[in-house]
């Protein structure tokens, strides 16, 4: 259901300010959302005037530098600090990208505004629930389907066919790109959203895999495909540069072709 | 977690800074809607000319005033505006324009079509004094 304005629950406050430390030579604002599940109020904007003279050049420096010296309590998820493995995904000046590789010099506007990846529910700050997302892919069922007997050795593709999961395998599900999605904002559960797409279709085109037929058939639904109106969030986030538009274009092609 | 608040939805729309290919997505949907009006419109005056002069006129003095011009010339621009983003559309069904860059462009022309094309139009309107 599109709901355009945020439920009472959620409706975001203004918070604290934490000044920059003395002696700060160059500062930048950080707006960045907190919530906190035990005081069970709303959500909240604190400021930080970050002293980022002191810090690294990405935005996940700078909440990392936050979190050292400013305010222990401020949450979020990272791991790799280098694009790998998609736990800092969060909505960095009203776009969703990965913290480590997004610099904040680079970030448009006074203050830098951070929020979790959007229309999820929110379990602690900068942390979403993301457990619908995963479903969603584990529905599309990642996995190679084959029903002749498998090889003594290894399942051989050619030169041709294993480029086609160029664009495609580097996907390191972060949520960037469905979150991004308004149809996927609208209808979570019905909506198989870009990233679970963009797997179904890396595996309908992998040559090794027999289970095509099926795999469109599950496909085959008012929502889960066709909710897709081609609005490019999707693509114009994707921190890997990957098109899941594209591949949903495919997707929906090879359900047209099908029945030529 | 039991007793725990029911969990915060993150903002949305409320933080999203807006890229050209998601307003020429909500576009072609509010210029949809609109042209279902338009069709309505567009009935109303078949209606009214089968109706006989009287109620003819009275319909055109009603498109004609300057509210009834607006909505016309926005009829136009929605018309125009469909048309461009819907020829988008079969591109994408084949599978080719979806590169970023090409994307937004073609996104901005289909606006800047739709709103040459209409006053293009209109002043033809004008000039053989249709209007």
């Amino acid at each position: 259901m599109v709901e355009l304005t945020l439920p009472k629950n959620s409706k975001v406050g203004k918070g604290k300010h934490h000044p920059a430390p003395d002696g700060a030579k160059k500062v930048k604002t950080f707006r960045v959302y907190r919530y906190d599940p035990e005081t069970g109020q709303n959500p909240r904007w604190d400021t930080y005037d970050v002293a980022v003279d002191q810090c690294g050049p990405m935005v996940l420096d700078a909440i990392i530098h936050i979190k050292n010296t400013m305010d222990p309590s401020l949450t979020f998820r990272r791991s790799c600090r280098e694009g790998v493995c998609g736990s800092c995904a969060m909505n960095i000046g009203g776009r969703n990208t990965l913290a480590c590789t997004c610099a904040w010099e680079d970030v448009p506007g006074q203050a830098i505004q951070i929020s979790p990846l959007p229309h999820q529910p929110v379990i602690k700050d900068l942390v979403p629930d993301l457990t619908q997302f995963f479903a969603q892919y584990a529905e599309i069922e990642p996995w190679l389907h084959t029903d002749t007997p498998e090889p003594e050795k290894e399942w051989k593709q050619s030169i041709e066919d294993r480029a086609k999961l160029d664009g495609l395998y580097e996907c390191i599900l972060c949520a960037c790109c469905s979150t991004s999605c308004p149809s996927y904002w609208w209808n979570p559960e019905k909506f198989m959203g870009p990233a679970a797409l963009l797997h179904a279709y890396r595996w309908l085109i992998d040559s090794r895999d027999e289970a095509t037929g099926e795999r469109l058939d599950a496909l085959e639904d008012p929502f889960k495909l066709y909710r897709c109106h081609t609005i490019m969030n999707c693509a114009q986030v994707c921190p890997k540069g990957l098109s899941p538009a594209k591949a949903i274009a495919e997707i929906k092609k090879m359900m047209a072709e099908r029945l030529l | 977690m039991a007793g725990a608040p029911e969990r915060p939805l993150s903002p949305h729309l409320q933080v999203w800074r807006w890229h050209v290919t998601m307003a020429s997505s909500i576009f072609h949907r509010a210029t949809g809607v609109a042209l279902y009006v338009g069709a309505l419109i567009a009935a109303g005056w078949a209606v009214a000319l089968a109706s006989g002069p009287l109620s003819y006129n009275a319909y055109m003095n009603f498109l004609g005033n300057p509210l009834g011009k607006l909505v016309m010339f926005g009829l136009t621009v929605s018309i125009f505006f469909h048309l461009a983003n819907g020829v988008r559309h079969l591109i994408w069904d084949a599978g080719k324009g979806f590169d970023l860059k090409l994307a937004d462009a073609t996104a901005v022309a289909a606006f800047v079509f739709s709103i040459v094309a209409a006053v293009f139009i209109w002043v033809i309107g004008y000039m053989t004094g249709a209007l």
